[in-house]
């Protein structure tokens, strides 16, 4: 299982590999790029920082989700910090299990829980104006909620 | 009269409240028993700006999401988190 925070390229091809066993039948990945709008705004690139200790605990717990959600699925989730450019991967999601329906609710689970609890934030930087901090929703809410 | 002893915790700001607060971590002196809301006072007397945030920013006492009654021990670790946005 891999979950990690890493501030190089995620090499989604190897994340795939990583979930993949005999077991399994479907394997669906999900992957954030940085798109070059926002809103109308042309923007030229991110920054990502995160609280590393408590979003991997988070990571993880999402992780544990997954698999006691969806019986024998594999997840392999990672983030990226620091600062990417357009069409760059930001997240990275992969989920092995036995059937396809199984593989795309846990990769959506995972990917839509990281956004909504992991503390990570994103600056969009723009091509006109100052940086602006982007909120996903009103409170990172707890992970019992 | 003796003063009550003080504790002192370590605390950490992230992205918007960093740039308002202009530090990324540093260390705060509170009066024994103090919780989290004397903290978030503190915070607030030291950027006014930061009341803007408070129905919004969460409190984090080493690693795990908690209100403003939380009482603080010396050593803890408050982190200072505006609402998220990975992915």
């Amino acid at each position: 299982m891999t979950i990690a925070l890493v501030h190089d390229a995620i090499d989604t091809a190897a994340l795939a590999r990583s979930v993949g066993n005999e077991a399994c039948g479907a394997l669906a990945t999900f992957q954030g790029v940085v798109r070059a709008q926002s809103e109308g705004r042309s923007v030229t690139g991110l920054f990502y920082e995160a609280y590393v200790p408590m979003a991997l605990a988070e990571m993880e717990r999402i992780a544990a989700e997954v698999r006691a959600r969806f019986i024998d699925s594999h997840l392999a989730m990672v983030h990226r910090l620091g600062e990417l450019r357009v069409g760059e991967v930001s997240v990275a999601v992969a989920v092995a299990a036995p059937h396809r329906a199984e593989a795309f609710e846990a990769c959506r689970y995972a990917i839509d829980e990281l956004k909504r609890r992991v503390p990570i934030w994103k600056l969009e930087r723009y091509a006109e104006g100052a940086p602006a901090w982007r909120e996903n929703c009103l409170h990172p809410a707890e992970s019992d909620a | 009269m003796t003063a009550l002893p003080a504790i002192r915790v370590r605390v950490l700001a992230f992205a918007r409240v960093r740039e308002l607060l202009g530090w990324e971590r540093q260390s705060f002196e509170l009066r024994s028993g103090a919780r989290t809301g004397d903290l978030w006072e503190a915070l607030v007397a030291s950027q006014p700006r930061l009341a803007d945030l408070a129905r919004v920013v969460r409190l984090a006492v080493n690693g795990a999401l908690t209100d403003n009654a939380h009482p603080l021990q010396a050593g803890d670790e408050v982190a200072v988190l505006p609402p998220v946005s990975g992915g």
